[in-house]
């Protein structure tokens, strides 16, 4: 190694942190939204980094759709405990039975859509004035376009023909009452970063991302988990076969993946190797060409 | 397999990060170059390229239209034009790109400007038929400006042009002299089909005369080290840490990130602005204590006296401290729609300090097509390139831009809606 020079996951994580610390600087009442898939884990512990030794100066909001893993929220719930992290969880079935959303119906049935009106009503309650999220520019063309802090009107919107410029480390938190900022401190790194930072740090992730036994069906070419609340076409034939969660998200649109990778180093290696992107697998994605800008724009993650 | 993977970590350990910039029309075959960097570099996954195959032929095209795997909006994929900056991402073995992909024409000056702000190195794209053009002298002049410290002219379309070198040397020359009259350090030239894959990632046959290396070569092989500024120590101080726990009790940290030069456990600094100099007592990040802290690196410094320090405040080294004041002159880019006001007051943004400032006058304008300087056009509107003086509300800690572009670059924003409406670099 080159005196005076930082090999490339450091200079991310310099840059994350740098974004971290403007946000706690020039926000009154930040959050970060945590899933508990592994680009919210890295935030929280890039928080952790940035901040050290004092704690993390803002909560883990956990946006969830009933719908998630069993052992995503056993980590979650875990994680604050560890670090002594303020949980808040927005309830996207408390969003259903107050009538505000209607729950989707029929064999493509998500929650993952709901989740927008839950987010926003957190948001607005607990008047948060900028929410930290692990969006990646290499995740899909529509974040690609996304800035560091990208700005939300009175109603959670996104206008992405009128994003303000950012320039050099400089960023531009100023906004009126009732508005917000979603920031993405990790923006500019790719699946294959994360993974390899997460290998570097050696950092916790849930078992859900080595390779597990599972009862799932295929449908249009994608493996699902067979929970209690799927519902499956006639034809569709339960397996039981080893897998393993690329992405963590809602169950109905978390592909799963058939793998043998038990470990962080066979991770690295899988995805080094593969030729389809990690939402490849999401079947939110797939609904239309713009279905990740036009869900961003009305106020998504 | 133990031995195996110790090679494999401590091998993408010696990775570095490159940044680069390209501006240019689909006309000149900037997205296929992208496109051919990306495929080349197998960095295209199969349902992107399904994407994009469907996209293609929705849209009534014979071929692949590799501009839609970047124009990520609806609104450019409608237009078939690229609106805003869009970031790419690929590696190759030895070193990781980011692509600030921008348009290339005179309308989105603006986001060349901020594609630009943080690259490494700029690809200048020229069409081997027409030779260098209003757009290429534009493009050349902003990667000047913002001081991009690599410069990449790829000439590009040989195959046109029946890879004549007479044709490359020519343009070359040209370019050579039209440089020479702008802050351009490191200029190299390549000669490439971006469609036929010559010299991008593979090396021509076509062009035997040729000896350098390919597009591909000289990204991954630029000197970028000493990209930062390694002289002049600058530290804005971005947050206060005083954690509230009995056994930090005493403890006070310093958070930043390193703007320039070096810090070592143990150097006198000065406190800008109140001037009190003291010790580092340590330089942190996280649980790890470090000897040294030096640019880009986010640290936590704390120090041997007890002073008042906040956001805003530099700690620098007292033999060498930047240039203080509130009358400075700057070159600005233009961001808004809405036209500069003379006499006006914005909002203002240098490093982690805010401020307000008064445009006091404008010097000139400059075309950016010819580089001319305009002297009485005062009126600076969307995309116009200016040298303006301004007032500061309160002294500025600074270097000139080309010094360093960090302690040297400002933001301005409208206090009525609070957009970033202008940009500068100070002179």
């Amino acid at each position: 190694m080159k005196k005076y020079n930082l090999n490339h996951l450091r200079e991310l994580e310099a840059e994350s942190i740098y974004i971290l610390r403007e946000v706690a600087a020039q926000f009154e009442r930040p959050a970060l939204l945590f899933s508990g898939g592994k680009d919210s884990i890295i935030l929280v512990h890039l928080s952790v980094k940035a901040f050290w030794p004092a704690k993390i100066p803002f909560p883990l909001v956990h946006i969830d759709t009933g719908h998630n893993f069993e052992e995503t929220i056993t980590f979650r719930d875990e994680l604050c405990r560890k670090l002594g992290a303020q949980l808040i969880v927005g309830s996207v079935q408390e969003s259903i039975d107050k009538g505000k959303v209607v729950e989707e119906t029929g064999y493509n049935a998500s929650r993952n859509l709901l989740q927008t009106t839950t987010l926003l009503d957190t948001i607005e309650k607990h008047k948060f004035d900028a929410a930290i999220g692990g969006g990646r520019r290499d995740e899909e063309k529509a974040r690609a376009k996304e800035r560091f802090f990208s700005h939300r009107d009175e109603f959670g919107q996104w206008d992405p023909k009128n994003q303000r410029p950012e320039l050099w480390n400089i960023f531009n938190g100023k906004k009126n009452m009732g508005e917000h900022f979603r920031v993405f401190p990790i923006s500019n790194w790719t699946e294959m970063d994360v993974w390899q930072y997460i290998y570097m740090e050696n950092i916790d992730i849930p078992k859900l991302y080595y390779t597990h036994e599972r009862d799932v069906f295929l449908r249009d070419g994608v493996w699902l988990y067979d929970a209690p609340f799927m519902t499956k076409k006639p034809d569709e034939k339960v397996e039981r076969i080893r897998v393993r969660c690329r992405t963590i998200g809602d169950i109905s649109c978390t592909g799963l993946t058939v793998s043998m990778a038990d470990s962080l180093e066979d991770i690295i290696q899988e995805i080094a190797a593969t030729r389809i992107t990690e939402r490849g697998g999401r079947a939110d994605d797939m609904r239309s060409e713009a279905a990740m800008e036009d869900r961003k724009k009305e106020g998504y993650f | 397999m133990m031995e195996e993977k110790e090679f494999s970590s401590k091998a993408y350990l010696d990775m570095e990060l490159l940044r680069f910039t390209t501006a240019g029309s689909v006309d000149d075959g900037k997205s296929t170059l992208i496109g051919r960097l990306l495929y080349d570099s197998k960095s295209i996954f199969e349902d992107q390229l399904e994407a994009v195959k469907r996209a293609s032929i929705k849209k009534g095209n014979e071929s692949i239209d590799l501009s839609l795997l970047t124009d990520g909006l609806r609104a450019e994929r409608e237009q078939g034009i690229t609106i805003d900056v869009a970031y790419r991402y690929f590696a190759t073995p030895k070193r990781k790109f980011i692509i600030a992909d921008t348009p290339g024409h005179v309308q989105y000056t603006r986001n060349m400007v901020t594609g630009a702000s943080t690259a490494n190195a700029a690809i200048i794209l020229i069409d081997a038929r027409n030779g260098i053009t209003e757009q290429s002298h534009r493009h050349t002049f902003i990667a000047s400006l913002l001081q991009i410290p690599h410069m990449v002219v790829c000439v590009n379309k040989m195959d046109l042009v029946d890879y004549a070198e007479e044709t490359y040397e020519k343009i070359k020359t040209d370019f050579q002299a039209f440089a020479a009259k702008l802050a351009v350090k490191d200029v190299r030239f390549v000669p490439i089909s971006a469609l036929k894959g010559d010299n991008v990632v593979k090396k021509s046959e076509k062009m035997p005369w040729y000896e350098g290396g390919t597009l591909m070569y000289i990204l991954e092989n630029i000197h970028i080290s000493s990209d930062h500024n390694h002289i002049d120590a600058r530290f804005p101080v971005q947050y206060v840490i005083r954690p509230q726990r009995d056994e930090y009790h005493d403890f006070r940290g310093y958070a930043g990130r390193v703007a320039g030069g070096t810090f070592k456990v143990g150097d006198k600094v000065m406190v800008l602005p109140s001037g009190f100099t003291t010790t580092i007592k340590s330089i942190i990040n996280h649980t790890k204590e470090l000897e040294e802290a030096f640019p880009p690196m986010s640290v936590t410094i704390t120090l041997e006296d007890d002073i008042d320090i906040s956001r805003g405040d530099m700690i620098v080294k007292e033999n060498n401290v930047p240039r203080i004041g509130q009358d400075i002159d700057i070159m600005m880019c233009w961001m808004s729609e809405k036209p500069m006001r003379l006499n006006g007051k914005y909002a203002l943004k240098h490093t982690t300090a805010d401020a307000r400032c008064l445009i006091k006058d404008v010097k000139y304008k400059v075309n950016v097509n010819t580089l001319g300087k305009i002297p009485d056009d005062k009126n600076i509107g969307l995309n116009d390139i200016a040298r303006v003086s301004i007032r500061t509300t309160k002294p500025l800690f600074y270097d000139s831009y080309r010094q360093n572009r960090k302690s040297g670059a400002v933001i301005l924003i409208d206090e009525a809606d609070n957009t970033t409406v202008g940009v500068g670099m100070i002179i």
